[in-house]
């Protein structure tokens, strides 16, 4: 080749490359011809280069599906069990470029075991071609896909009846196709639906126009592949970077690594980290090229900012102006992944962006029916079922609804045991009516006012049976702390319900919620520099757990008050035992009611063998040791 | 005394902070393959304990470094290199190695399975896969397991061959660096789950995504530094039932009535010379390899000695450990 030849052929392919890149997958049921249409779209593309094709017809004759010809199928399939057994186990992804355009495609397997295959490539897909069988017409697989690749946010879908020449070619049976696919798919958020007959095996209507189907006159699928539009208007995004890896070379070199996933930035821009409130403004976008003077959508880099600032992996770096949700619940949409049944209240590790935070699924509103896509109640959520649930996070994450942003509204669960991806999550909405009011950063912080009055804050949460003796132990304990020189605050059970908590009852729900608000009370004073002791009946671990999750290490001390239920019952200081054996109180605790002991409190009290007095001191050596 | 690779020094400089930078002329195509392969470095860099980076000097890893040493510019990448070499290297790969670490600061590991050359095993006396099991497959896990990393960056690519295809771009491999091609994790957008057990290891594929066109117009367009086999030369070569073969030293065995003639050859992939078969070219530039490559009609793994073996060879060595 000349020089010349030579720069133009490399100008070609690489214009071809550039020009919009398709991503798309095929999916559909079991059989339905995905990993032929895939053989064949490469195959007719010239795109199997010779030693390629040597091994594909060796290969045919070894585990081909269809008898002497070459099975297009296995330049796809290419595991072992996937070629002895004729079926995809796992996406396949492949490359190939045309004049117009380069693809990327994924084969995804159509058997339901393998859906969450499916989903890991379609995950990051523009377009899906979901197939069908013209002898079977619409499954519950396809739909089930269907829902999928719904769910995922793909806009554009081909629906490619396939294997028409096992039809005779006939165009009603087409249409009977399509129309009972538009029926049953007409509520899922597909932008544009165009159906193909074609036959993968033989290739009419894939590259090349079919004569046996006259009536068709719409785009081949190569031709509308190359052809669709699948961009998406960001219009004017909100700038976010979710941070990677913070770059510190040197003293004199302090970056925040991460890809831009979502608007613009620019140096000399002001940005706020998106949790802590911080603001501050970007001095410098380093890239190993040189500094730029903009960073967009896509693109990794490295910010240095104008002010030293804490910033760690998990923070994201926002606009000022449209920050994402700051919450600690939210509502989503769950793929389950795995056999192993999800289970509500247990804990997995929620990973979003760059935050990996433990997390639970608090409750499943609804499942969804792939086929009817109807609610349905449900306790767990089995391998392959699709969720509506409420999930709850021990930290506040930050969050966008996975429409507006995939990178910051998609989550992945795992298993902290087997370290599996079970789930795959799409966030919708944020649950707390407070999650827009975000952080206002201030000043003046817990640390300083905590070094103001000499002490390290805390809270100390006393748990115990109704007259095990928690609101008599803390007095005294906090008579000690003050005789020590300590600010301290007391919350007790029964004060709080005269005044804070006076519009709640004991239902479950309520019961709940009056411990949610003591433990926020009791944060906003720990924040103050308080030294605060709390002492409710809290019987479930659940709640416990809640509250020490709003708290940062060392800074919750559980004290178990562990009186035996027959010693409190004789105390009885109240009389209520006598009620609640009575039948005169329900749900009272110890009777009707559960009590939790804690599995790991920081101070047992053993009440029966010491004074109240002694007890105290028991805690109060802890506090002294440990603050 | 070998020469010094001006090519090399020129390059490492351009990371010198101090020096000035060069603009990018990337197309937008591989801009965003960049980016992409940067992320998932960056993500190996931030939740793994010990990572290495698996070097075998050729293209791929060439391009791997390369993007390794951008992203996390101007720190050096957070992990040392590790080449599994068998003693049957070329020798123009281990002076590109050697020259190429040293001139850009970066700590190297050598790997070899030093038991089985001292035993007398060689390629010449040695069935090709059984050698490939041995000097790579044992080899690596051998160094993984020494200096117990717990993450190794790979340069394979999905386009390269079938198997590969198949593989996430975090691969999880088993305490015995097995793969289990049946029983991959969901990997959904780039939310990798880089959680493991005790004595699991992940094998991280930051190339998955690019081909091997991408993968020589990045190093045109970079002015990336590549051994230079890749490019036409005359080559003492043996024609070997229509695989030619380079001499690269004195320990090659001849066949009867065999003997090296000068040929005009040059290599699409690299690895152990007796067992690299290379192609008669006279493509001696960046520009002309790829135009060749585009016209070319047979894939790049042709020349492998080592995968012309069986048609799932690949997938049977990635299960025993290997990349
Ligand atoms: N007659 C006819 N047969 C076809 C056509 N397309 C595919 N087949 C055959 O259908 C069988 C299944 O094809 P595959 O491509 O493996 O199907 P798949 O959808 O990839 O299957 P899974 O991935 O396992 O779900 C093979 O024997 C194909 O040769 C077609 O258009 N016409
Ligand atoms: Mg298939």
């Amino acid at each position: 080749m000349t020089r010349q030849a030579e720069a133009v052929a490399i100008a070609t392919r690489a214009e071809e490359a550039a020009k919009g890149l398709l991503r798309f997958l095929t999916c559909g049921s079991v059989d339905d011809g995905k990993s032929t249409l895939i053989g064949r779209l490469l195959y007719d593309s010239k795109l199997i280069m010779e030693d390629q094709l040597r091994s594909l017809a060796a290969d045919s004759k070894k585990h081909g599906t269809v008898g002497e010809e070459i099975d297009l199928a296995l330049l796809v399939d290419g595991l072992e069990a996937e070629r002895q057994q004729g079926i995809t186990i796992d996406v396949a992804y492949r490359f190939f470029s045309t004049a117009r355009r380069s693809f990327i495609v994924a084969d995804t397997p159509g058997h339901e075991q393998y859906s969450r295959n499916m989903a890991t490539g379609a995950s990051t897909c523009d377009l899906a071609i979901i197939l069908i069988d013209a002898r079977k017409g619409v499954l519950t697989q396809t739909l089930r896909h269907s829902y999928l690749v719904h769910l995922l946010g793909i806009k554009h879908v081909v629906v490619a009846v396939n294997k028409m020449d096992l039809v005779g070619f006939a165009e009603e049976r087409f249409d009977e196709i399509v129309a009972d696919y538009r029926a049953a798919t007409s509520q899922l958020a597909f932008r544009h639906v165009l159906p193909i007959p074609l036959s993968a095996r033989f290739g009419d209507n894939v590259t090349m126009p079919s004569n046996r189907m006259p009536w068709y006159r719409g785009a081949m699928l190569l031709e509308h592949l190359e052809a669709v539009n699948v961009a998406v208007d960001a219009g004017d995004a909100a700038f976010a970077l979710p941070v990677q890896w913070v770059n510190r070379p040197h003293q004199d070199f302090r970056g925040f690594a991460g890809t831009v996933v979502s608007g613009r930035i620019a140096a000399g821009d002001p940005i706020v980290v998106a949790k802590s409130g911080r603001a501050t403004r970007v001095s410098r976008i380093v890239t190993a090229d040189g500094d730029r003077d903009a960073a967009t959508t896509g693109q990794a880099v490295t910010l240095v900012l104008d002010e030293e600032i804490d910033i760690a992996r998990g923070d994201v770096l926002v606009e000022p102006r449209a920050r994402p949700e700051v919450a600690d619940q939210f509502a989503a949409h769950l793929f389950w992944m795995h056999e192993e049944p999800l289970l509500p209240g247990r804990r997995y590790v929620l990973k979003l962006g760059t935050q990996l935070i433990p997390a639970t699924i608090t409750s499943i509103r609804h499942k969804i029916d792939v086929n009817t896509q109807k609610q349905q109640p449900g306790r767990t959520l089995e391998l392959n079922e699709i969720a509506f649930c409420n999930l709850h996070t021990t930290q506040p994450i930050v969050f966008t609804p996975y429409t507006e942003n995939r990178d910051l509204g998609g989550f992945i669960l795992i298993d902290r045991t087997t370290n599996q991806t079970v789930g795959a999550g799409m966030v919708e909405f944020g649950l707390r009516r407070a999650s827009n009011i975000h952080h206002q950063h201030v000043d003046i912080d817990k640390a300083r006012r905590a070094a103001q009055k000499g002490q390290k804050p805390c809270l100390v949460w006393f748990t115990g049976l109704s007259g095990a003796g928690k609101s008599t132990i803390a007095n005294i304990l906090e008579r000690k702390l003050v005789a020590q020189g300590a600010h301290t605050y007391l919350l007790d059970g029964d004060n709080v319900r005269h005044g804070l908590n006076k519009d709640l009852g004991f239902t479950d729900a309520d019961r709940v919620e009056n411990i949610r608000r003591v433990g926020e009370v009791a944060k906003l004073m720990v924040d103050a520099g308080l030294i605060v002791l709390a002492s409710f009946i809290s019987p479930f671990q659940d709640e416990r757990r809640m509250v020490r999750d709003l708290f940062g290490e060392g800074e919750f001390i559980e004290v178990f008050v562990d009186t035996p239920l027959a010693v409190a019952e004789t105390r009885d200081t109240k009389g209520l035992y006598k009620k609640a054996r009575a039948g005169q109180i329900k749900h009272f605790t110890g009777i009707d009611s559960p009590y939790e002991p804690p599995e790991q409190a920081e101070v047992t009290v053993a009440t029966g063998e010491l004074s109240a007095e002694a007890a105290a001191d028991q805690i109060l050596a802890y506090l002294t040791s440990h603050l | 005394m070998t020469e010094t690779r001006q090519d090399i020094v020129h390059y490492a400089a351009r990371f010198d902070p101090a020096m000035p930078r060069r603009s990018s002329t990337l197309s937008s195509h591989l801009r965003a393959l960049e980016a992409e392969s940067i992320f998932i470095m960056r993500e190996v860099a931030a939740e793994m304990a010990n990572p290495v980076l698996l070097y075998s000097i050729g293209k791929d890893s060439s391009v791997m470094l390369h993007l390794a040493m951008k992203a996390f510019w101007p720190a050096k990448p957070p992990f040392p290199l590790m080449h599994i070499a068998t003693g049957w290297d070329f020798r123009d790969m281990i002076v590109h190695r050697d020259q190429l670490t040293s001139a850009l600061g970066l700590r190297l590991l050598v790997q070899a399975n030093d038991a089985a050359t001292a035993a007398g095993s060689t390629p010449f006396n040695t069935d090709s896969r059984e050698w490939a099991r041995i000097m790579l497959i044992d080899a690596l896990k051998a160094g993984m397991d020494r200096h117990g990393f717990d993450a190794a960056f790979g340069g394979g690519r999905r386009d390269e061959e079938k198997s590969r295809a198949k593989e996430r771009v975090f691969s999880v491999r088993s305490a015995g660096h097995g793969w289990d091609p049946r029983n991959q994790r969901p990997e959904l957008w780039h939310l990798y789950n880089t959680r493991v057990a005790r004595g699991e290891t992940i094998r991280v594929f930051p190339l998955s995504n690019w081909t091997e066109f991408d993968i020589w117009e990045y190093i045109r367009l970079e002015q990336i530094p590549v051994v230079p086999l890749y490019f036409a030369r005359h080559r003492p070569m043996v024609d070997r039932g229509g695989t030619l073969i380079m001499v690269d030293d004195e320990r090659m065995q001849f066949k009867p009535g065999e003997t090296a003639t000068e040929r005009l050859v040059r290599f699409r992939t690299l690895g152990d010379w007796p067992l690299s078969g290379a192609i008669e070219s006279d493509a001696d530039t960046v520009e002309q390899v790829i135009a060749e490559m585009l016209s070319a009609r047979t894939s790049e793994r042709q020349g492998r000695l080592v995968d012309s073996d069986e048609a799932a060879s690949m997938e049977k060595k990635k299960r025993e450990g290997y990349f």
